[in-house]
């Protein structure tokens, strides 16, 4: 993080630019949709985990519940602006809640783990309860297993007759996932970023300087689960419905390992991981000649054993390498399940 | 009678069946240079971790400048002003050193200030050409320099350090020891040492612990010569 800000905003535009350009005429806009979203809940776990050292089980409640809190809201409202706002705010209230009791309560690393994980797990197992018709938000059914289907996808903010759909959608979404990685930068270069980072690197000190290590933690916990509910809320107006399979622990184990396979500590390296996994899944999922969260599990196993600080670093270190700068000492050792 | 910054009165810690403080009062004028010795497990870590709300002592009050601390969080009594420098080496060993003694001055001061404050301070501790190494990479005595320096920056009234000079070359231990004076310009000083040279060189008043309670409080030359403490502490070095 010691390049000049300015050059990383315009490498970050540069290159984003680029890629919205070149990749539609490679991949088809609806998968590419599906794949900058998954970018963004990557970053979002990225954030926390990497930079703040909080390794999360259940970020995929936070997916789950911005795209429940969006349709819900979209179908009472009609109208996508306010679900929109909604799904980002009552994620992260909700997760501000949580974080405080668990940062507060000065939980362990293993327990802090458990307890994202049960909370997944209970809002998985809660909305596949509610397929009776008792169970309503306003005009919305939460319908169980079945989800919930039919709602007001997203419009031009104040005309909701004026769908935004297919290419357009991703265009959205793309744009959505630049602004979110700038705001992440902006963020990693404050000092709430850095003072993060040394909360990462040790709690103690950071206490013995006089930070408050549990307020900081649980804003930045909320920060994390802003950006997964807003990549929730995306992946509603994507799919056009909402199920409980949003928050399946196989989605959070799936954020997990698109972390460590991108590589931690970057900004960059979760939502490569994110898209370039989901990419390979998709892949898969056109054949059936293998089973394919064995290849997941495969490429797992193969990037511990031989590319354990991840895709991203390790391309970074080649860079620097081959342009003469390798004897430049690296920006962080990333001690990854040491810190919770 | 100049103000006390710390007092403790019948400060206990218990851990199990071991008492590592016991029943300590402990009484520290502002500005004042105290050196803390005593064998090993004499319990000087653990007053220490009391002190600074590491550790909630079994029993006993913490007071600073007047004000009751007993029971506050670490990053609460360090906000008043209070630095340690613990025994074990406690940094940041993935950022660099300009990065730790920044984060320690942020906590205080503005962006601005800080970062100048931390230029000061590197330069002072003649850190200069490996302010941008990543401290992990560091020599020993490098590392608690560093931690030093991310106490000394947060300009504190009272500073605590466990064993400041261990490890540490001659050289080291002597720009250790002007900076120390110079903190005691600004803030009251309590030393952990076992290296009675070092003592010698910069106490007047020693504390002597023994199994968790204080021993002897006196002019470090009496303490030297004192038959009890010869035998407890010294003896066993010599
Ligand atoms: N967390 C702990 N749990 C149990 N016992 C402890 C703990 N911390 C310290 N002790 C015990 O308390 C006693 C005092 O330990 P302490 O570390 O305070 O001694 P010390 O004077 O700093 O010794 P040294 O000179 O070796 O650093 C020792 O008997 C030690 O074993
Ligand atoms: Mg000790």
């Amino acid at each position: 993080m010691r390049r000049p800000a300015a050059r990383d905003v315009a490498g970050i535009l540069v290159a984003s630019a680029l890629l919205i350009a070149v990749m539609p005429m490679l991949i088809g806009t609806y998968t590419l949709t599906v794949l900058v979203i998954y970018g963004m809940l990557g970053l979002s776990l990225g954030l926390i985990w990497g930079f703040g050292g909080i390794l999360c089980f259940g970020q995929a409640a936070f997916f789950g519940l911005g795209a429940y809190v969006y349709a819900i809201s979209a179908v009472n409202i009609g109208e996508s602006t306010l679900p929109m706002i909604l799904a980002v705010l009552v994620t992260a209230g909700f997760a501000a809640l949580l974080g405080a009791m668990m940062f507060y309560g000065r939980l362990g690393d293993v327990y802090l783990g458990v307890i994202t994980l049960v909370v997944t797990l209970i809002l998985f197992k809660f909305i596949n309860t509610t397929a009776g018709p008792q169970y309503v938000i306003g005009k919305a059914r939460l319908g169980g297993f079945n989800g919930i289907p039919g709602f007001q996808t997203l419009n031009v903010p104040g005309d909701p007759e004026a769908y935004i759909w297919g290419d357009q959608l991703f265009y959205v979404c793309a744009v959505a996932l630049v602004i979110v990685v700038l705001l992440v930068t902006w963020l990693l270069r404050s000092s709430f970023g850095r003072i993060a980072v040394g909360i990462r690197e040790n709690e103690t000190r950071m206490a013995l300087m006089g930070y408050d290590v549990a307020a900081r933690k649980t804003v930045l916990f909320a920060v994390g689960a802003a950006i997964a509910g807003l990549a929730g809320a995306l992946f509603a107006n994507w799919a056009e419905i909402v199920t409980p399979n949003l928050f399946s622990l196989g989605q959070s184990a799936e954020i997990i390992i698109w972390c460590i396979v991108g590589g931690l500590g970057t900004r960059l390296g979760p939502i490569v991981g994110a898209a370039g996994l989901a990419y390979l899944k998709f892949m898969l999922g056109q054949q059936s000649m293998i089973d394919n969260t064995l290849i997941m599990g495969l490429v797992l196993v193969l990037f511990v054993l031989f590319l354990p600080r991840g895709l991203v670093p390790a391309v970074a270190s080649l860079w620097r390498a081959s342009v003469g700068r390798g004897t430049r000492r690296r920006p962080s050792r990333h001690r990854r399940l040491r810190h919770g | 009678m100049a103000e006390t910054v710390l007092e403790t009165a019948g400060l206990t810690m218990r851990f199990g069946g071991v008492t590592a403080s016991d029943n300590v009062d402990f009484k520290l004028r502002t500005r004042e240079l105290r050196c803390l010795i005593g064998p090993n497990g004499a319990g000087k870590s653990t007053f220490f971790k009391c002190v600074t709300g590491l550790l909630t002592p079994s029993d006993g009050h913490v007071f600073m400048r007047g004000q009751e601390v007993t029971g506050w969080h670490p990053h609460q009594v360090a906000a008043l002003g209070v630095g340690i420098k613990t025994q074990t080496p406690n940094v940041l060993d993935a950022l660099s050193v300009h990065e730790n003694i920044w984060l320690a001055a942020r906590r205080f001061f503005d962006p601005a200030e800080a970062g100048a404050r931390t230029d000061e301070m590197i330069d002072r501790l003649a850190l200069g050409p490996i302010a941008r190494a990543e401290l992990g990479q560091l020599a020993h005595g490098e590392r608690q320099r560093v931690e030093l320096g991310l106490v000394a920056v947060a300009d504190p009234w009272l500073v605590l350090l466990d064993e400041p000079a261990a490890g540490m070359s001659a050289e080291d231990v002597e720009r250790m020891t002007a900076i120390i004076h110079d903190m005691t310009r600004n803030a009251a000083v309590v030393i952990v040492e076992h290296d009675m040279q070092f003592i010698r060189s910069i106490a007047e008043t020693v504390t002597v612990f023994h199994q968790g309670a204080v021993l002897m409080e006196d002019h470090v030359d009496r303490v030297m010569s004192d038959e009890t403490v010869r035998r407890v502490y010294l003896g066993k070095k010599a």
